[in-house]
């Protein structure tokens, strides 16, 4: 029924060829990794995308200016607001739109919680990734938070669509200021604990110290970007080089590590969460009073032209690319993914390494697959 | 007291009373095949509950609440549910060893319940080399595994079955060393008389260093044995999926499941027994009145007592530590706990010839 090659799966070279995906714990969505295997030791890692493609860049085309942003919203579902803010900002360029000083605040605070967010769920993650369980239902305790946050304010847990061209869709929720306080109280209390339980925790760093190393060459040349790309030193923080909203104006340190290996890019998380805090922290008292939206027209028509706009996502740079002819829907989107270059990288990082470490290291490198994968 | 061989033989007596000889020894084997089986899945069922509630105690979550009072018949109707679900056996795979491997992991598992002193008088078979018979058949249980992820026609299986005969193999030595002290201290390899020897005092009290290190080094390489994290690599569920029973399901997957908790269960009380002096209740030097009061409570409770402190330890290290990597894992027993195994041994024999022990 089954030839010798098949039923053991291996190459011409006698390698084990071995798919990890669609389906499986350790990918997080439908990721598809074919590796090779020598025993244990990992020779090659290919990643195959498309099977969660939507072509949300194509659906883009004909929506129009208001609608399309609510579709980046599906892409990276664990920083929706940051992506939003993206395209609102790409937008705005075309329409020449000044933003209310409320509303731009609003923005940053929407987007730094969301980055928490984002990064407490990606600590769980990586910890469960590594074998450890119970920090997964830690994170989730502070995520809950800051989703019920965003539930008050936006409307939604996940997918909030609350940017919108010239502003937010809503005015805060009036628990709002209440609410990120006791978050930030939390957080003070909690972080430390985080650190006991995974940070110091002997055999976490074992598996995470020298695994999955990339040097900043490297990642400069496989265009990684985010946390990823600043623990191997390549500094390249959107917030600070071309800042954008309130970004210029508060302060916080981007962090930046030498080392490359997982353990460093847990550690640029881990300080990140502070930095966004202390970023929350510093706006949450001084919200301006005023409109939290611009006036614009009804309906949107950028001039002719070309738009590009980026931000920094939780995982990285994400770049809004529009084209437009002038009518009420673009001529042609296009998104710049941060998971799609940071995961071209993997097959780099991980080759000779053991199985356990192509799991931490793809763990670390914080991949959403819907936003790889549009 | 009421003491389990008084029971035994009353019932046996009466059965004599009432039948001819040969209907006597059946209705003994029935009663005794019975009670081992209910023992075993009882314990089974008993381990799970309890593995998911301190794992949701430790997760700040509720845990099963729902069948039962509290949850407690969750398992129970778990069991039920894995008894009437299809046994799929896949395409491509060797189907009489497939079949074959969760009866031998069940097997082990059970035979390794025989020669248990569960409290003063109630041990089922007390053999004379018991800590011998237990280090060589708790050995068998690689086999089951290895059987298993061979026939599976599934590469993640087969990875996980190679870990695990390699993580088996490798920490049986240094379990073996640590059970080795307290034999070189007691001088027997009979259960029974490791227990009595406990009388004045638990060994891991009295045994001195050693036998301190040697608890301690037991506790790990008998997590690894029963391939309970952080040691769980023949199961790593994000890089092997399930590992070794990937492509099990139904009854077959219970098994294996059930003989897992088993093994936590009787290396655990292997531990007890060794180093905690078995079902000896705790005595203190000579407080006449303190030692009264623990000489109340029931030996099955001092010895079960301190089995299932033993397998929260290990379920507490289940819930707060990560995974291992596989050479980390080869190191830490070659590199570290067998080199100090075998000069704690060396030391412990000192201590045995020059009678420092108590």
């Amino acid at each position: 029924m089954y030839s010798t090659t098949e039923h053991i799966g291996v190459n011409e070279l006698g390698d084990m060829i071995i798919n990890v995906g669609p389906q499986h714990p350790a990918t997080h969505g439908v990721l598809h990794l074919v590796i090779t295997l020598n025993g244990e030791t990992v020779k090659k890692v290919e990643p195959h995308l498309g099977y969660i493609h939507r072509s949300i860049e194509k659906m883009c085309e004909s929506l129009s200016y208001r609608q399309f942003i609510y579709s980046t919203s599906r892409m990276d579902y664990l920083s929706s607001h940051i992506n939003n803010h993206g395209c609102a900002l790409a937008v705005e360029k075309g329409l020449q739109v000044e933003i209310p000083a409320r509303a731009e605040v609003i923005r940053v605070l929407m987007g730094e919680l969301t980055r928490v967010a984002s990064h407490i769920l990606w600590w769980g993650a990586l910890a469960m990734d590594i074998g450890a369980f119970t920090p997964f239902f830690h994170a989730f305790r502070e995520r809950e938070m800051i989703n019920e946050i965003m539930e008050e304010t936006c409307g939604a847990r996940l997918t909030m669509n609350y940017m919108v061209p010239g502003g937010v869709m809503f005015d805060l929720h009036p628990n709002f200021h209440k609410r990120v306080k006791a978050l930030l109280q939390q957080f003070k209390d909690k972080l430390d604990e985080y650190d006991e339980l995974v940070t110091y925790n002997t055999i976490f760093i074992n598996r995470t110290k020298g695994v999955g190393f990339i040097s900043a060459e490297d990642a400069i040349s496989y265009g990684m970007s985010g946390p990823s790309a600043r623990a191997s030193g390549v500094s390249c923080d959107i917030r600070k080089i071309y800042p954008y909203g309130m970004y210029d104006k508060v302060q916080f340190d981007e962090v930046l590590l030498q080392e490359g290996d997982t353990y460093a890019r847990y550690l640029v998380r881990m300080q990140e969460i502070r930095q966004s805090l202390s970023i929350i922290e510093q706006l949450i008292d001084n919200i301006p009073e005023g409109d939290f939206q611009a006036k614009t027209k009804a309906v949107l028509k950028l001039p002719k032209g070309e738009y590009y706009s980026r931000v920094e996502t939780a995982r990285g740079e994400f770049g809004v690319y529009i084209v437009s002819e002038g009518g009420m829907t673009p001529y042609r989107i296009k998104f710049r993914s941060p998971g799609f270059s940071n995961l071209s990288a993997l097959d780099h990082m991980t080759r000779g390494s053991k199985i356990g470490d192509l799991v931490a290291t793809m763990g670390s490198l914080d991949l959403v697959i819907p936003d790889i994968d549009r | 007291m009421i003491s389990f061989s008084e029971i035994a033989s009353s019932v046996h007596q009466w059965l004599n009373s009432h039948l001819s000889p040969a209907w006597v020894l059946t209705v003994e084997m029935v009663i005794v095949g019975v009670a081992a089986i209910a023992l075993f899945a009882l314990l089974g069922l008993v381990l799970v509950i309890m593995e998911r509630k301190v794992a949701a105690y430790m997760q700040i979550r509720l845990g099963p609440n729902r069948v039962g009072p509290k949850g407690m018949l969750q398992s129970t109707a778990d069991t039920v549910k894995l008894l009437v679900k299809e046994g799929i056996t896949p395409a491509g795979a060797d189907k009489f060893m497939f079949n074959l491997a969760p009866f031998i992991a069940m097997i082990t598992a059970m035979l390794l319940l025989a020669p248990l002193g569960f409290a003063k008088d109630f041990q089922i078979w007390d053999l004379n080399i018991g800590v011998l018979y237990v280090t060589a058949v708790s050995s068998l249980s690689v086999i089951a595994i290895l059987m298993a992820g061979w026939s599976s026609n599934n590469k993640y299986s087969l990875l996980g079955a190679m870990r695990s005969g390699a993580q088996i193999v490798s920490y049986e030595l240094s379990a073996g060393l640590a059970i080795m002290t307290i034999v070189v201290l007691t001088g027997s390899l009979q259960l029974s008389e490791i227990v009595e020897s406990q009388r004045n005092g638990w060994w891991i009290f009295k045994g001195h260093l050693p036998a301190l290190i040697a608890f301690v080094i037991f506790i790990i390489a008998v997590t690894a044995e029963t391939n309970r994290a952080p040691f769980d690599l023949a199961e790593a569920e994000s890089e092997l999926t399930a590992g070794f029973h990937t492509e099990y399901s139904g009854m077959k997957f219970a098994l294996f499941f059930l003989a897992e908790y088993i093994n936590v269960f009787t290396v655990c009380a292997i531990g007890a027994t060794l180093f905690l002096g078995g079902w000896m209740p705790f005595h203190i030097g000579n407080w006449e009145g303190f030692n009264h009061v623990m000489d109340y409570i029931p030996s099955s409770i001092w010895f079960f007592g301190k089995t299932f402190f033993l397998i929260f330890v290990i379920m507490w290290f289940r819930w707060t530590f990560p995974r291992l990597r596989i050479d980390q894992l080869l190191d830490l027993e070659w590199k570290y706990l067998l080199p100090i195994s075998m000069f704690n041994i060396i030391l412990v024999t000192v201590i045995a010839i020059y009678h420092l022990h108590g």
